[in-house]
C-alpha cells in the first residue's frame, strides 16, 4: 500500500499482541482448564449421572417398546393435547410413513432426546423466568447471558461441553438444553409481567401471599406466553439435535450427518423429512394445546 | 378501641419518584397544578382528615381526577402514603408489617373496583370464592356462601361463565360478590355502580342498605352521583384536587354547601328527599296541629301525607310520639325548591 509510506508504522499495521504472549496465554488457559476438568472429572461424571440414567430409560422405553403401543399413546397424547382431528390423524400418517422407511427406531432416540431436553428446559426455565419477573436486578443480570447465549453459534459452544463433559450423549443433551433454554426463560418472564396490573392488585386486596399470587394468577395468566416459550424451545432441541450428532448424539441427526459426510441423497432426505414431520407434530400439538389454553378469553355470547 | 371506625389523618400523597421532599411545599400551599409544571410531581392528596364511623357508610365523591380511588386505596395501602396516618381501631394501617398488613387485608376488608379486576381465568363462582379460598376456608363452605351472594346480586345461572362472557354491569356485580362473600368489617367500594343500570343500581342499593341494618359494617363508598351519595351515606365527602372541601351528612352539604363548586354538585339534587322535616320545622306555638310526623321524615313522603289527608299544617314528634315543632306546606315548598346560586343564598 502506498498510503503506507506516508503514516507511521502503528496506523498501518494492528498494533496486535505478539505471537509469544498470546501463545503462552492461550497455553496456560487451556492447561488450566484441562487441569480443572481433570481433578473435578470424577465429580462432573457424579453430577450428570442421573441425566445419564433418565435419558437412557426414556430411550429404552421408546425404543424397545412394541411400535403399536408408542403409536397408540403418541396418537392418544396428541389427541389429548389438541383435541383436533385433523393433526391426529396427521400425527399417525407421518409416523407410519417415518415407520416404512425404516427410520422407527432413529425416530425414537430423537424423540427421547428431544423430550428429555424439553423437560429439562422447563425445570430450569420456568424458575429462573420467575426470579427475572420478580427483580429487574436479576433480570439486568440475566438478560446479557440469555443474549450471548443466543447468538453465539451453536459450534462454537460445543468446545468447551465437549471439553469439560466428554463426548457422548450427555455432553450433546446438555449442549441442546443451553440453546433451547433462553425462549423458556425469556418468554416466562415476560408473561409474568405482562400480567394486568389491576388483577394483581385485587390479588393483593384479597391478602394474597407472593406464592399464592405466582400460583392464582401470574401462572396461569402468563400460561399461553409460557407455552409459546415451550413452542420454540421444542423447535430448537429438535434444530440442535441434529448438531449435536456430532458429539455423539444418536438417531435421525447422526444419520443426516453421515448423509452429508458420505453423499447419500436419498438416506439424507429421508432423515430430513423425519425432522421435519415430528417437528410439524410437535409444532400444532403444542400450539393448538396452548390455544386451549385461552379459552377463557374468547367471548362466547348467548 | 373496637370502634371499627376508619381515622385518615394528615394524609398526603404525592406521586413520583421523590414525592417525601415536596410534603413541605405542598404544606406551605402550592397547588397540584403548579408542584406538576415546576417539579413533575402529581398531587394525588393532600391533608386528608376524615372520620369514617364505624358501622355507618362513609361516601366519597368528587370529579373524575380528584383522587378518590388514591384515597380508598390508601385504607387498605394498596398504595403507601407519603405522609399521614390512617388508624383502624387505633393500628395505624400504614405502619403494619408485611405479615400483619396481609392479615388485615384478609380478615377484615374486601373490595369492589372501579375496573371490576376480576380474574379473567376463573369463573363467576371461582372468583367469587377468591378471598375465602386465600384465607384457606374449606371449598364446600365458601362455595355456599358464595352461591348465596351470586343470587343476591342477580347472577344466579351464570355460575360457570367467564368474566369477559359477561356485559360490563353483570362483571361488576361479580366483583360486588366477590367483596360481600369475604364479609369483612371494612367494605371498600370504588364506583362500584358505576355501570349498572338504574333498575339494578337500585336494587343494589337496597342490598346494601339491607345489609347495613343487619351488619353494621364500615363501608366506604365512592360515586359520582349525588343522589346515590345522599341515598346511601350517612356521611358525605367531598374531594376537589386531592383536597377534603366539604364534609358532613347528606343534610348539611344540600342545605349549607361550602362553596360554589358544591353548590354547582348539589343544585339539580331533589331536596324533598333529602332534607328531614326537623331540620325547617319551627318551634310549637300552642297546641299540635294536623297530622304527625316522625322526625326524620323527607319532606317529599311529609307533602304527600299532609295532601293525602288534606291538611296544610302538620307537627313533628320525636321517637317517643312527643309534639317537638310544626310545619305547613308554604314551608315545605319553598325548602323543596333550590335556590340559584351560592352568592344567592349567602346574600339572602
Ligand atoms: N400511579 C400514579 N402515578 C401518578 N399519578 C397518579 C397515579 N395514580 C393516580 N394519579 C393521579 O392522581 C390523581 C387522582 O387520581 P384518582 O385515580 O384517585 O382519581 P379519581 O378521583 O378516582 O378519578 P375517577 O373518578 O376518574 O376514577 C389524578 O390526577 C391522577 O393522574
Ligand atoms: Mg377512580
Amino acid at each position: 500500500m502506498a498510503i503506507c509510506s506516508f503514516l507511521p508504522e502503528l496506523l498501518c499495521k494492528f498494533p496486535a499482541i505478539d505471537d509469544g504472549t498470546i501463545r503462552m496465554a492461550r497455553k496456560s488457559v487451556d492447561d488450566g482448564f484441562k487441569g480443572f476438568v481433570r481433578s473435578y472429572g470424577d465429580a462432573i461424571d457424579a453430577v450428570v449421572q442421573p441425566l445419564q440414567w433418565f435419558l437412557n430409560y426414556l430411550e429404552r422405553a421408546f425404543v424397545s417398546s412394541p411400535w403399536v403401543l408408542v403409536l397408540i399413546i403418541m396418537i392418544a397424547v396428541v389427541y389429548l393435547g389438541s383435541r383436533h382431528v385433523k393433526i391426529t390423524i396427521g400425527t399417525a400418517l407421518s409416523m407410519l410413513a417415518i415407520g416404512l422407511v425404516g427410520l422407527w427406531n432413529d425416530t425414537m432416540i430423537t424423540l427421547a432426546m428431544v423430550t428429555v431436553c424439553t423437560l429439562i428446559s422447563v425445570v430450569i426455565g420456568i424458575p429462573i423466568g420467575i426470579l427475572m419477573a420478580r427483580s429487574d436486578r436479576v433480570q439486568a443480570f440475566v438478560n446479557p447471558i440469555l443474549d450471548v447465549m443466543q447468538t453465539m453459534p451453536s459450534f462454537v459452544y460445543l468446545i468447551p461441553v465437549v471439553m469439560i463433559f466428554g463426548i457422548g450423549k450427555v455432553p450433546g443433551l446438555i449442549a441442546v438444553v443451553i440453546y433451547a433454554v433462553p425462549p423458556m426463560i425469556r418468554l416466562t418472564d415476560l408473561g409474568i409481567r405482562l400480567v394486568d396490573k389491576e388483577v394483581l392488585e385485587a390479588a393483593d386486596a384479597f391478602g394474597s401471599s407472593a406464592w399464592q399470587k405466582l400460583k392464582n394468577v401470574q401462572m396461569p395468566l402468563a400460561l399461553p406466553t409460557i407455552m409459546a416459550g415451550i413452542n420454540q424451545t421444542i423447535m430448537m432441541s429438535l434444530a440442535m439435535v441434529v448438531v449435536a450428532s456430532m458429539i455423539g448424539v444418536g438417531g435421525l441427526g447422526k444419520n443426516v450427518l453421515q448423509a452429508i459426510a458420505n453423499q447419500f441423497f436419498t438416506v439424507g432426505f429421508l432423515n430430513g423429512f423425519a425432522l421435519v414431520g415430528i417437528a410439524i407434530i410437535f409444532d400444532r400439538t403444542s400450539q393448538a394445546f396452548g390455544r386451549r389454553l385461552q379459552k377463557h378469553s374468547e367471548v362466547i355470547h348467548g | 378501641m373496637a370502634s371499627h371506625a376508619i381515622e385518615v389523618k394528615n394524609l398526603y400523597k404525592i406521586f413520583g419518584p421523590r414525592g417525601e421532599d415536596f410534603v413541605d411545599v405542598v404544606k406551605k400551599g402550592m397547588g397540584k397544578a403548579e408542584l406538576n409544571e415546576k417539579h413533575g410531581h402529581v398531587l394525588g392528596l393532600q391533608d386528608i382528615n376524615i372520620l369514617m364511623p364505624g358501622g355507618c357508610i362513609t361516601v366519597v365523591m368528587g370529579l373524575s381526577g380528584s383522587g378518590k380511588s388514591t384515597l380508598i386505596r390508601h385504607i387498605n395501602r394498596l398504595i403507601d402514603p407519603t405522609a399521614g396516618e390512617v388508624l383502624y381501631d387505633g393500628t395505624d394501617v400504614c405502619k403494619m408489617n408485611e405479615n400483619d398488613l396481609r392479615q388485615f387485608r384478609r380478615n377484615k376488608t374486601a373490595m369492589v373496583f372501579q375496573k371490576f379486576a376480576l380474574l379473567p381465568h376463573r369463573t363467576v363462582l371461582e372468583n367469587t370464592i377468591y378471598g375465602l379460598e386465600i384465607q384457606g376456608i374449606e371449598r364446600r363452605e365458601s362455595e355456599k356462601r358464595a352461591r348465596g351472594w351470586i343470587e343476591r346480586v342477580g347472577l344466579k345461572g351464570f355460575e360457570n361463565h367467564y368474566p369477559n362472557q359477561l356485559s360490563g354491569g353483570m362483571q361488576q356485580r361479580v366483583g360486588l360478590a366477590r367483596a360481600l362473600t369475604n364479609d369483612a368489617d371494612i367494605l371498600l367500594m370504588d364506583e362500584a355502580y358505576s355501570a349498572l343500570d338504574p333498575l339494578i343500581r337500585m336494587d343494589m342499593q337496597t342490598v346494601l342498605l339491607d345489609l347495613q341494618k343487619e351488619l353494621k359494617k364500615t363501608v366506604v363508598f365512592i360515586t359520582h352521583d349525588l343522589d346515590e351519595a345522599l341515598r346511601l351515606g350517612d356521611k358525605i365527602a367531598i374531594l376537589r384536587d386531592g383536597r377534603v372541601v366539604q364534609q358532613g351528612t347528606g343534610q348539611q352539604i344540600v342545605l349549607s354547601p361550602a362553596d360554589d363548586y358544591i353548590t354547582a354538585f348539589v343544585k339539580e339534587v331533589n331536596r324533598g328527599r333529602v332534607v328531614h322535616v326537623e331540620t325547617i320545622m319551627r318551634p310549637l306555638s300552642g297546641n299540635p296541629e294536623g297530622v304527625s310526623l316522625p322526625a326524620g321524615t323527607v319532606l317529599e313522603a311529609a307533602a304527600r301525607t299532609m295532601t293525602g289527608a288534606h291538611v296544610a299544617t302538620a307537627h313533628v314528634v320525636d321517637e317517643n310520639g312527643r309534639p317537638i315543632g310544626a310545619i305547613d306546606l308554604q314551608t315545605i315548598i319553598a325548602a323543596m325548591v333550590t335556590p340559584t346560586s351560592h352568592a344567592d343564598r349567602q346574600a339572602a
